[in-house]
């Protein structure tokens, strides 16, 4: 393959030389070139290696549907795998490799697998490495997967780096009416018109340059700009390096924007990459159509390329390919071709199958000089770095025969064109065949959809351009209510395209590629039917044809043709497998946007969060939220911390932000009566300054929530619940009035963010209280007993809420102060705290004294549990209905053998165990076991490890039973003993006291 | 994505929902038999056409809504607030009309 740039010609700028590198070779090419037309230009011929057979690849297209330069861009942390070298721009300082070869692609150790290539046809490797002989030890064990590692290294794809990606992503959002996709010749026309007629419109190009077909057609060159610019002064948002790579619901395109993937120098603040979600009224598609290949021997040869790719690098990048070309192609598109290929100065053969093709393309062709010869194509190629000879083959009555051999130095093959129609495919609607064009088009439809240009089988030019217009008119008429089909307009060539999908002569044995890139053979698909697969959805998966990066672009309709002619049935009823998007591969990092790192997931402060990091706080995730774990002292780590505190809990005071709790305020002159229906226990009769614990069951029975609710006044309530449940529990209550009691007058308002909440725990808690509170009487024994509620100042002036009420099973008080306030009445009750030798207390020692009291939260309400379930049965009211009272006395869920809350110690008091381990009787530990450990902590009050779990029957079930606490994986068995949940304190009285 | 006409807050992507559940589940009084709460709890059509759905703006105004869709091409045919009341509201011109 000789090639050449031309002195002149082109859409590239030949004053503006771009230096780049590859595979370590410094090489030139200029702006405007893409990096595969700057590699053909420097003579570079073999640019991969094949998936399986490590075949020498070269170019075999100018777009995204290549099959054969798949390189490496990049280096570092920024290097970029299985890059399509047709679609990446050239710019200053590019750095590319070729891949999947050893030590490189010109020289590929692995290459050696081609020798054996006749042993490596479809399900080769399973066949071979799972279970047949001498491999049969291999069946089902680990030798297969020590097989499979080997297996993945030879087969290949790039690597990618390692390092993490050092590029920002972005997520954008769009909307317009028209959504046009594809910058040729029909999409222009549709976008021109459509904004002409004051639609707002975006254009969207996955090249680098607008134009598509058009930056290929010397005729066009000068006329292009103008086009461009009208576009933009008709108001046409034009996006190029723009992939539209799904099409969804609601008229919804994802769209990648490549912002600087084409940029030597991008600027820092520059996002790699946009992923844009484009909600238009309306989408044309104008995506063009792919030439496809034919299968013939060794058809994969660096040197053979679509006839397309050829007229491509020679108007648009000014490259002839070769120094003496055969064309060899079954429709009128190739003829264009050869004129401007010999024009260019080549010799030029050019072999149709037809017999007989009408005299105007033909002439054109032959008065360029070139030599038509009909009935012939090609047999196979020779050479394998590159082609220097192909045999010829003749139509006979009865297939084909071998002819002649005839040198040449580049191959062009034109097996017909696949219109580009995989956006309309993933909205559902299966192309169908058009046997007259030989390709599947668009089948009517009532999306807000039309297709135009080559997309939708039209070859002819002005016929596109018509066409572009029509789907803006009829893009207009639907935005306008009217709904009308555009009807088919499919074909313009003079002479109907030849149903020809492969050539070959028996007894010749070749191999003829039909997906070039996963090394799919036409033998592959023969096989695959004769080992009785008919689908084409198993074909598929079985031979793998059309799974590579390409996605089938260049070989999935030869493979359904000769699948089709195998079953001995026609293409529309073998069908074809449905496209899915991306359409072409985006990266990881532009779904993930921004989201990285600490922008994972939206990250809730409390208002104390700064102070409890002032004061040497260590903080932990509790969903979405981060609360105080631990404080820890000088030399202490967290299980020193907890213990500490939760001792100094019981013994003096302590101190914790318990914002996070979600809180709502329920009010309205019927909020009594929806509190009574959708908690388990009374609350008719909660008095105003009374405060109440309450659970809420799913309308199934199970447990919600649970938390405590505030009577304020007669019609306002303060409900809290659980920190996980809370929004959960708001949509719930929200349903509720909104849907089936649509006639109570209540008001829901989620106050989470307005309170600050702080707990003070602790026997002296009560003078904590009353140092801070602006009017000591208000929150005296009297004034403010256990469940009471009282509204009032702190000292400062500062707004507070007060109610007596303990998760710690000590003497305790939540305190709610308005957002602002929380750090200042947090300082106040710390200093008051602090000088009683109190402490501040995280997550860790909530967590022990609430397990030390056998009291249930998140771990334990996991929603497989009902309110006997977890031991509060005695709140569940037999005297009224509530959500959840019908179906929580379902027979099932009344068993007296469900598993119960229960306490647990280890036998041997100076024992750890694991929360999540499985409760077993001793002598049988296997399968689920009869319970399971919710949660365990070092108890300081009893001095050992202790747990909570639930177990078949309760612990009364097992109170003389062995019982092991099974956690296979991390500690083994450890002996326990089964006790009542309330292991601290079971009659209350620290709390009441 | 499917786009959703909020009847108060005008046309929005899905992503700002959430499903609630079929809404021409009818649900039995709190009293009712354990038989009309199974079935109305459990017992639901899997659809393959036209349903109502209810659907709760939960990141925009937080209001129910009844969603008429196809199953089968995801079409939205209707849009009203799932609470009478408002649904009437609206349709005495007391709201704003949302934009298009």
């Amino acid at each position: 393959m000789n090639t050449r740039r031309l002195p002149t010609g082109g859409q590239i700028n030949r004053a503006k030389p771009l230096a780049f590198e590859w595979d370590g070779k410094p090489l030139a090419g200029y702006e405007g070139d893409s990096l595969a037309s700057a590699l053909l230009a420097s003579g570079e011929t073999i640019l991969g290696r094949s998936f399986k057979y490590h075949r020498p690849r070269g170019l075999m297209s100018a777009g995204v549907e290549e099959s054969g330069a798949i390189v490496t861009i990049g280096t570092g942390a920024r290097r970029d795998a299985n890059v399509k070298a047709t679609s990446q721009a050239l710019y200053d300082g590019l750095v590319a490799k070729g891949q999947n070869a050893w030590p490189s692609v010109r020289n590929d150790f692995g290459a050696v697998n081609s020798l054996f290539g006749r042993f490596f046809s479809a399900g080769f490797y399973y066949k071979t490495f799972m279970g047949l002989p001498p491999f049969e030890w291999g069946e089902g064990t680990g030798a297969w997967m020590w097989y499979e590692k080997i297996i993945r290294k030879a087969a290949g794809m790039g690597t990618a780096s390692r390092e993490a990606d050092p590029d920002a992503y972005e997520h954008a959002n769009g909307y317009c009416d028209i959504l046009v996709v594809g910058s040729g010749p029909a999409g222009r026309s549709a976008a021109l018109s459509a904004a002409q007629s004051g639609c707002d419109v975006v254009l969207v190009e996955q090249d680098f340059a607008l134009g598509g077909e058009s930056l290929s057609r010397v005729e066009e060159a000068d006329t292009l700009t103008k086009e461009l610019a009208a576009l933009r002064d008709a108001g046409v948002r034009l996006m190029e390096n723009t992939t539209a790579f799904g099409l969804y619901d609601g008229s919804v395109a994802g769209l990648l924007e490549r912002v600087t993937d084409h940029l030597s120098a991008p600027t820092q603040w520059m996002p790699r990459q946009r992923f844009w979600t484009m909600r238009s009224r309306f989408t044309v598609i104008a995506s063009g159509a792919l030439e496809r290949h034919l299968a013939f021997g060794n058809n994969d040869r660096p040197g053979i390329m679509t006839a397309n790719a050829a007229k491509i690098y020679l108007n648009r990048y000014g490259i002839l390919a070769g120094e003496n070309i055969v064309i060899a192609t079954n429709n009128d598109s190739a003829y264009l071709t050869a004129s401007s290929l010999s024009n260019a100065g080549a010799p030029v053969t050019l072999l149709d199958s037809r017999e007989q093709v009408l005299s105007s393309s033909q002439a054109g062709a032959q008065s360029a000089g070139v030599d038509v010869q009909h009935g012939m194509s090609i047999l196979n190629a020779k050479g394998s770095k590159g082609v220097y000879s192909i045999d010829l083959a003749e139509k006979s009555s009865d297939g084909w025969r071998a002819k002649n051999q005839m040198a040449c130095d580049l191959l062009l093959v034109s097996g017909g064109w696949s219109p580009v129609v995989n956006l309309l495919s993933h909205r559902g609607i299966k192309p169908v065949w058009d046997s007259v064009n030989g390709c599947f088009i668009a089948p009517d439809h009532h999306e807000p959809i039309a297709m135009a240009g080559s997309a939708a089988g039209i070859w002819d030019h002005a016929d596109c351009v018509q066409s572009g217009e029509k789907a803006a008119a009829h893009a207009i008429a639907h935005l306008q209510g009217q709904h009308s089909q555009i009807p088919n307009q499919s074909g313009g060539w003079e002479t109907p395209i030849e149903a020809l999908y492969e050539i070959s002569v028996s007894g010749r044995q070749y191999k003829s590629f039909v997906d070039p890139q996963h090394d799919v053979t036409a033998d592959d698909i023969r096989l695959a039917h004769q080992e009785g697969f008919v689908s084409v959805e198993h074909l598929k998966r079985y031979t793998t044809l059309g799974m590579a990066t390409d996605q089938g672009k260049m070989g999935n309709v030869i493979g359904l043709a000769l699948m089709a002619e195998a079953l001995g049935k026609e293409i529309p009823e073998v069908g074809t497998t449905t496209f899915r998007p991306p359409y072409t591969p985006i990266s990881i990092g532009a779904l993930k946007g921004r989201n990285v790192g600490s922008h994972f997931r939206p990250l809730r402060r409390t208002p104390l969060h700064d102070w409890n990091l002032d004061v040497g706080g260590t903080m932990t995730m509790a969903g979405l939220w981060h609360r105080p774990w631990y404080f820890a002292q000088p030399g202490e780590g967290i299980g020193e911390a907890y213990v500490r505190e939760t001792e100094t809990v019981r013994r003096t005071v302590g101190v914790c932000d318990v914002t996070s709790l979600g809180k709502i305020a329920v009010q309205g002159p019927d909020a009594t009566e929806f509190l009574n229906r959708v908690y388990t226990n009374p609350f008719a009769k909660l008095a105003v300054g009374k405060a109440r614990y309450g659970i809420m069951l799913r309308d199934d029975g199970f447990v919600m929530d649970d938390g405590t609710t505030w009577r304020l006044a007669e019609n306002d309530y303060f409900m809290t619940t659980t920190t996980a449940h809370a929004a959960k529990v708001m949509t719930f209550l929200e349903e509720l009035l909104q849907t089936r009691w649509q006639d109570l007058r209540v008001h829901l308002t989620s106050v989470s963010e307005q309170w600050a909440g702080i707990a003070v725990a602790g026997p002296q808690s009560r003078e904590v209280i009353t140092e801070c509170a602006a009017d000591a009487r208000k929150v005296t024994d009297s004034a403010l007993p256990f469940m009471g509620v009282v509204e009032t100042t702190l000292q400062g002036n500062i707004p507070a809420r007060i109610a007596r009420i303990s998760f710690s099973g000590e003497r305790a008080f939540e305190i709610y102060t308005p957002s602002d306030y929380g750090p200042a009445a947090m300082d106040m009750i710390w200093s008051a705290a602090r000088v009683r030798k109190g402490c501040l207390y995280g997550l860790e020692a909530l967590g022990a004294l609430r397990i030390e009291k056998g009291h249930v939260t998140g771990a334990e309400l996991d929603g497989r549990v009902t309110i006997e379930d977890a031991g509060l049965g005695r709140m569940a009211s037999d005297k009224k209905s509530y959500i959840g009272s019908v179906l929580k006395n379902r027979p099932e869920l009344l068993k007296d053998d469900r598993p119960r809350l229960v306490g647990i110690f280890p036998k041997d008091r100076r024992e750890i165990f694991n929360a999540g381990s499985i409760l077993c009787q001793n002598d049988n530990v296997s399968g689920y076991g009869n319970g399971w450990v919710t949660a365990v902590t070092h108890s300081p009050a009893l001095g050992h490890w202790i747990g909570l779990g639930f177990i078949e029957g309760g612990h009364s079930n097992w109170a003389d039973r062995d019982v092991v606490c099974a956690d296979p994986l991390r500690k083994g068995n450890t002996p326990v003993e089964i006790v009542s949940p309330h292991m601290f304190d079971p009659s209350g009285e620290r709390m009441y006291g | 994505m499917l786009r959703i006409q909020c009847p108060f807050c005008g046309l929005r992507d899905h992503s700002e929902f959430s499903y609630g559940s079929d809404a021409s589940v009818e649900y039995p009084p709190l009293d009712g038999s354990q038989q009309a709460w199974h079935d109305a709890v459990f017992q639901r059509e899997n659809i393959d056409g036209v349903q109502f759905e209810t659907w709760q703006h939960t990141l925009g105004c937080r209001m129910w809504i009844v969603v008429e869709r196809d199953t089968r091409t995801h079409d939205i045919l209707s849009v009203r607030p799932a609470h009478d009341g408002m649904a009437q509201a609206l349709n005495t011109s007391l709201m704003i009309e949302p934009d298009q």
